[in-house]
């Protein structure tokens, strides 16, 4: 049968998860995939990432820190944040985000701690009076610095990233899971959804890297490590790869299913999503990444200028690729009745509380973040003056 | 046969009017039996069910209007409301709840066609045993009362807006006003003291019923022992206790 009124209940004019939700997501993605890529160096000894595995490391933090910012923006009642630590409900799948957020900061923040301690050390030793003081006791009073505590932090790095790949992948997997497992929604219920995520992670993970890596180099006119870069485009090709054919095989599969929700999922894919899904995400932003990284990954380009422009481009695309794909994850799931008969609309505004500027705003800190800590300790060695 | 005076037959014909309404009055009340509540053991004796007959509902939305003005429903938001479905001869489902039936229902949904079959359905919160609104609370402040309503610890509610995603009934939002979620509650302030819910109290029809399903003599039992009902999404597994007696295939 037909249904030509496009009927939703009456308490679905307002959709509840506005675009903080999806940049929830999309910040922690970046966390967990820039942790994965710093891990590649310490634990597979990958040695062509050591140019970038602090900065990494330093990266997923500076996320890390500003992941919670949307939700408790987003929170009716933010002063009770803490209630989801103190009155878990175990049996809910967002109980345990408190948890392993916090497990994986103390994991993030001893690593950097770990790897930076050296450095630390030489600050504290050409230092004077009270910062002296602050080296002294960020250093837990500790300024001991000889082989065996370099090969003792090492070794603490190394188990601290192996045991930290689990927790991002969980970190991230369990954002998956918290919409894959909503049996009332018909765009998110489905156990792919945490797979996906994990992997539309380390797409975003990657490609923040190699955006940030490149533009820093670019403005300091510094040369560009090419084996390290080839190598994450590689990488970023790969993952990606995965990601998008992922992304496929769930529609695909819900569509040759042929059940009664493809019906209405049908109708959203070809109306509301048609432009962030079908033309953006999925046309432009996966497809023609896809074809530049296989050319720049496959064949031999002598020019190192136009292939690294090339990565560049193509990792911008794919964050925003990964951007879209949160927004039609989050938003596009909210856009579907549950009455199965209709749509709701959705556009953040500009100037709102959960508006555009504030997002805008959210993803800009860390990377303001990154530059003051670039101040302190520089990722790239010394600058050259 | 003696001859009945004027006045007489007035006053009789009066009085036996006024008689009629009285017992009427008394025969067709909504009000339970006195419920006395002292102990959490008393609640136990209770399990509150539900029963919608859409085969008695006009769509005038009188449960609508006396909800929100029982339970002070925010604008724009709906802790019950009336969906009215209108199928045409070609089979096509005009589905449509203007502003949730709060002012009822215009004649203007599907005009042009030739409607072989209409309804209203009321919908409200399903109360489910197996609620996914309880389960997916981080904090537990959705929780079913020992006399199994579904409720909402305002107290203690962050506002994440994970059960108004979880449940498939869209039956609860967000006050934004207070910034916790928001729900039927059976309207549990009344049914503690044997009152009806508002919308049962103000159906002109009937087509509301509530009872405790543990008694077995209680009004509720005794309509769903004689009557066939349906139930809203039974494949999600969420149990509801609401049950539609009428339910067309077409309402989810």
């Amino acid at each position: 049968m037909d249904t030509l009124s496009n009927y939703i209940f009456p308490n679905e004019f307002h959709i509840t998860w506005t675009v903080m939700i999806v940049l929830y997501p999309y910040i922690t993605g970046m966390v967990a995939g820039a942790f994965i890529v710093s891990s590649f160096y310490h634990v597979f000894n990958m040695e062509k990432l050591k140019t970038v595995a602090r900065f990494a490391l330093v990266s997923s933090l500076a996320f890390l820190l500003f992941a919670t910012v949307p939700l408790l923006n987003h929170l009716g009642r933010p002063e009770r944040a803490f209630y989801i630590m103190m009155t878990p409900n175990f049996s809910s799948a967002m109980s345990g985000f408190g948890f392993i957020y916090s497990f994986y900061m103390i994991i993030v923040v001893l690593e950097i701690w770990l790897s930076y301690r050296v450095e630390i050390i030489d600050k504290y030793n050409k230092s004077n009076g009270i910062v002296k003081f602050i080296y002294l006791v960020v250093l837990l009073g500790n300024a001991n610095d000889n082989e065996n505590t370099r090969r003792f932090d090492k070794r603490l790095v190394i188990a601290l990233a192996s045991f930290g790949i689990p927790v991002a992948c969980i970190l991230h997997g369990y954002v998956g899971f918290l919409f894959g497992s909503i049996k009332a929604n018909p765009w998110w219920s489905t156990p792919l959804m945490f797979i996906i995520f994990i992997f539309s992670a380390i797409v975003s993970g990657l490609a923040v890297l190699i955006f940030l890596y490149q533009f820093v180099h670019w403005m300091r006119k510094r040369s560009i490590d090419q084996d390290c870069l080839d190598l994450m485009a590689k990488w970023l090709w790969g993952f990606m790869i995965i990601a998008v054919t992922l992304e496929l095989m769930e529609v695909l599969s819900i569509s040759y299913e042929n059940t009664e929700r493809w019906a209405i999922l049908r109708q959203l894919i070809d109306g509301k999503l048609k432009l962030s899904y079908v033309y953006l995400q999925i046309g432009l932003f996966s497809i023609v990444p896809f074809i530049m990284l296989t050319i720049t990954s496959l064949s031999k380009i002598k020019n190192t200028k136009v292939k690294n422009l090339t990565i560049w481009i193509a990792s911008v695309m794919l964050l925003l690729q990964v951007l879209f794909m949160r927004w039609n994850v989050v938003i596009g799931g909210q856009l579907v009745s549950k009455s199965m008969r209709g749509f709701t609309e959705y556009f953040p505004g500009l100037w709102d509380k959960e508006g555009l500027i504030v997002s805008f705003l959210i993803i800009l800190v860390p990377f303001v973040l990154l530059y003051l800590f670039d101040k302190v300790f520089p990722f790239f060695g010394e600058k050259s003056h | 046969m003696e001859k009945i005076e004027r006045r007489q037959f007035i006053k009789l014909g009066l009085f036996s009017t006024a008689g009629i309404l009285v017992g009427s009055f008394f025969a067709f009340a909504k009000t339970e039996k006195d419920i006395e509540v002292n102990s959490y053991e008393d609640l136990l004796k209770f399990d509150w069910g539900y029963i919608v007959d859409t085969t008695r509902c006009i769509g005038c939305g009188s449960c609508v209007r006396a909800c929100k003005v029982e339970n002070e429903v925010p604008e724009g938001y709906f802790r019950t409301w009336v969906e009215r479905f209108e199928i045409t001869k070609d089979e096509t489902v005009y589905v449509d709840s203007p502003k949730g039936a709060i002012e009822g229902f215009n004649r203007d949904n599907a005009q042009t066609a030739e409607i072989v079959k209409a309804f209203f359905v009321p919908k409200l919160c399903n109360h489910c045993y197996d609620a996914p609104c309880i389960q997916v609370c981080p904090v537990g402040a959705s929780y079913r009362s020992p006399d199994k309503v579904v409720l909402v610890d305002k107290e203690h509610c962050v506002g994440c807006g994970y059960c108004v995603q979880a449940c498939p009934y869209g039956v609860r939002y967000i006050n934004e006003e207070k910034g916790v979620a928001d729900k039927c509650t059976l309207c549990y302030h009344r049914i503690q003291k044997g009152l009806a819910p508002a919308c049962v109290n103000s159906c002109p029809r009937n087509a509301r019923i509530y009872g405790n399903l543990k008694d077995p003599n209680s009004e509720i039992n005794k309509v769903l022992h004689q009557r066939r009902y349906g139930l809203l999404k039974p494949d999600l597994g969420t149990n509801p206790k609401c049950f539609y007696i009428g339910l067309d295939k077409e309402v989810k």
